[in-house]
């Protein structure tokens, strides 16, 4: 299976190709990628260094450009495909349809992948995407079970990637408009998530309390690890009943499943982390990377030392099992 | 020239777990009395509901046709299981009703019939619009989230196409494979009791310091104000809008299509639909931020001594 893997830098991006990547994942510096975070993602002449490094070392680089055209505005996002496929990225993850519609016309030999925003959860959306814009490959929703998976991958002409370590969203991807409900801004208008721009701490009493925009999202007690207000993983009060109403501060592990997904038809296990720093990338990219090649014995102690790499250290297998609805 | 020279009123599908006597009255009272002129309606949000209103489609249906109004049947907005394709599918190939696409599934085996766009397909620019037009679209329900400069654009870009715009109700904001509705109560989803059910206008999350900010309704999150465009009906007329869509509350329905009727034929004042309205649906803030580009739950308040927008 192909270990498809982040970089937000362009040192993080050799450090994936180091550490033993299949395919690098990156995107440009504006709101045309859904990590549209201050200080991350590649100008056109990094894009450039990085295609070349990633070729010298037989890796593949795929280009994130996967939030939706604002109207009146499409030529951002043309201009960042054009830009993509002139560089020589060797896959475009996109989600919005008139994006693939202009993609499939003006670069008919580029190879086109469904990105997670997309949300094609289903045989019959994927077809769809297949019949209409020849996308060669998806990446799965987080939504889906194992089975679910497996199911799909037989109905299906196309090559199939799943989120398997790293950030966790709990809702359907980019069928979600809470961060801009609370802000202003969403992933899928401006590439973000509950923005750092309207993030503020203060201390109440003992407590600290996280906040995005004009909503309390937690409340930590003296003692307690202050988490990032990640708006679908804060705690809230629903009638008596106090906790994380949808989620809690957990990121995504399904790396005990290797085998059960490569079973099922999943051709590309993908690492979530666009955001994070360069030795955290070389060291998830390394474990992983001898993680999917072990046997099933030898893979718990590698397993054990990718999950101290996880935020809060606690992690979920999400709705790949089917308990977690 | 166009018959009327403002947006016509629609229905959205109740969203919400309503019990199959509750929903047929709902509808019974909508045909009978509101001034809405397509309605759409059926189970989008969980496919485990469906047989709640099942029995009640075809009366309802007919009802609502005998009334002159233009039905539509709504598509599941999460389609994960190989049932829930199989009815997305028969959906596609049996009904008689035109069909509103919630999902990419709907969407692709709907092409080449005539059929509308729900507010839950990703159509952010004119290019998408335009591409969905070219396969059978006739009408788009654009996403609450966007902001009237997109609006605007995309409506111009794709003539062809009748838009509609959320204009009243709780926005639904995001959809999960996790039910946070049953999870609240102590269940998960495959043994939910249909736990949702009991709370027919959602279920209210506050923030930790007492602020109302969400609902819940079964796998969706909407929000907890409820986005309103009287003020708005003007420039949304100016943009050719052509539908304004009214999502089922549980609130007097009939009242609120009425306001939006008055408010829209100019026979009261956007400032006085208002008032009316915090009556219809009381205890509920309203918000129009999304529209204006600002933060979603916010209210922006028309700019004073600005006119009357006929």
């Amino acid at each position: 299976m192909e270990l498809i893997c982040p970089a937000g830098t362009p040192a993080a991006f050799r450090e994936a190709v180091d550490a033993g990547a299949d395919a690098v994942y990156c995107g440009f510096r504006d709101e045309t990628n859904a990590r549209n975070f201050p200080g991350l993602n590649f100008s056109r002449d990094e894009l450039k260094t990085a295609i070349a490094y990633a070729r010298r070392h037989k890796v593949m680089t795929f280009v994130a450009i996967n939030t939706f055209m604002r109207a009146g505005q499409e030529k951002l996002w043309h201009d960042a495909v054009d830009d993509a496929v002139r560089l020589g990225a060797d896959a475009l993850i996109l989600a919005d349809f008139g994006l693939m519609a202009y993609t499939a016309e003006r670069h008919p030999e580029q190879r086109l992948h469904v990105s997670v925003q997309a949300s094609a959860s289903n045989a019959d959306a994927v077809k769809f995407l297949v019949e209409t814009f020849g996308a060669k490959r998806v990446v799965l929703p987080r939504i889906l079970t194992i089975p679910d998976i497996a199911r799909l991958a037989r109905q299906i002409s196309c090559e199939i990637e799943v989120f398997v370590f790293g950030g966790l969203c709990v809702m359907a991807e980019g069928r979600c408009s809470l961060s801009s409900y609370a802000t202003g801004k969403s992933p899928n208008m401006n590439g973000v998530c509950s923005p750092a721009s309207h993030v503020r701490y203060r201390e109440d009493g003992s407590e600290l309390v996280s906040e995005l925009g004009d909503y309390t999202i937690n409340r930590f007690p003296a003692g307690e690890a202050a988490g990032y207000p990640t708006l679908c993983k804060g705690r809230f009060d629903i009638a008596e009943e106090r906790g994380y109403a949808f989620e809690d501060p957990v990121s995504l592990d399904v790396m005990d499943h290797i085998d059960a997904l490569r079973d099922a038809g999943v051709g590309a296990l993908k690492i979530e982390g666009r955001q994070r720093g360069k030795a955290y990338v070389a060291e998830v990219v390394s474990i992983m990377r001898r993680a999917v090649a072990a046997n099933a014995d030898e893979r718990p102690a590698l397993l054990s030392r990718l999950r101290r790499l996880s935020e809060g250290q606690k992690t979920t297998s999400g709705a790949y099992e089917k308990r977690w609805r | 020239m166009p018959a009327s020279t403002h947006p016509s009123l629609s229905l959205g599908p109740v969203l919400y777990l309503w019990d199959g006597p509750k929903w047929r009255d709902f509808y019974f009272r909508i045909a009978d009395e509101a001034p809405v002129e397509h309605v759409t309606l059926g189970e989008a949000v969980c496919s485990k509901r469906l047989h709640f209103i099942e029995p009640h489609v075809a009366e309802v249906i007919e009802r609502l046709e005998g009334a002159g109004k233009k039905v539509s049947l709504a598509s599941l907005a999460l389609v994960t299981l190989e049932r829930e394709s199989q009815l997305v599918r028969g959906l596609v190939r049996d009904s008689v009703h035109p069909i509103e696409a919630n999902d990419l599934s709907a969407l692709g085996l709907l092409a080449g019939k005539p059929h509308s766009v729900g507010p839950l397909i990703n159509v952010y620019n004119g290019a998408t619009a335009r591409l969905l037009a070219s396969r059978g679209a006739t009408s788009i329900c654009l996403p609450p989230e966007l902001p009237m400069a997109s609006v605007r654009d995309i409506a111009r870009d794709a003539p062809d196409v009748v838009f509609e715009i959320f204009g009243f109700g709780r926005v639904p904001l995001a959809i999960s494979a996790r039910c946070a509705h049953a999870r609240s109560k102590g269940l998960v989803k495959d043994n939910c009791q249909f736990i949702c059910g009991e709370d027919s206008d959602g279920l209210i999350v506050d923030t930790l310091d007492r602020q109302p900010f969400l609902a819940l309704n079964g796998v969706q999150t909407m929000s907890h104000t409820c986005q309103s465009l009287l003020q708005e009906l003007g420039e949304l007329t100016a943009a050719g809008i052509g539908r304004i869509r009214l999502s089922p509350q549980d609130c007097d329905m009939v009242m609120a299509a009425r306001i939006y009727d008055d408010v829209a034929t100019g026979r009261c004042s956007p400032a006085e639909g208002l008032g009316r309205l915090t009556l219809a649906y009381p205890g509920v803030p309203l918000s129009n931020g999304f529209h204006h580009g600002q933060t979603g739950a916010s209210w922006i308040a028309a700019p004073a001594g600005s006119p009357p927008w006929r």
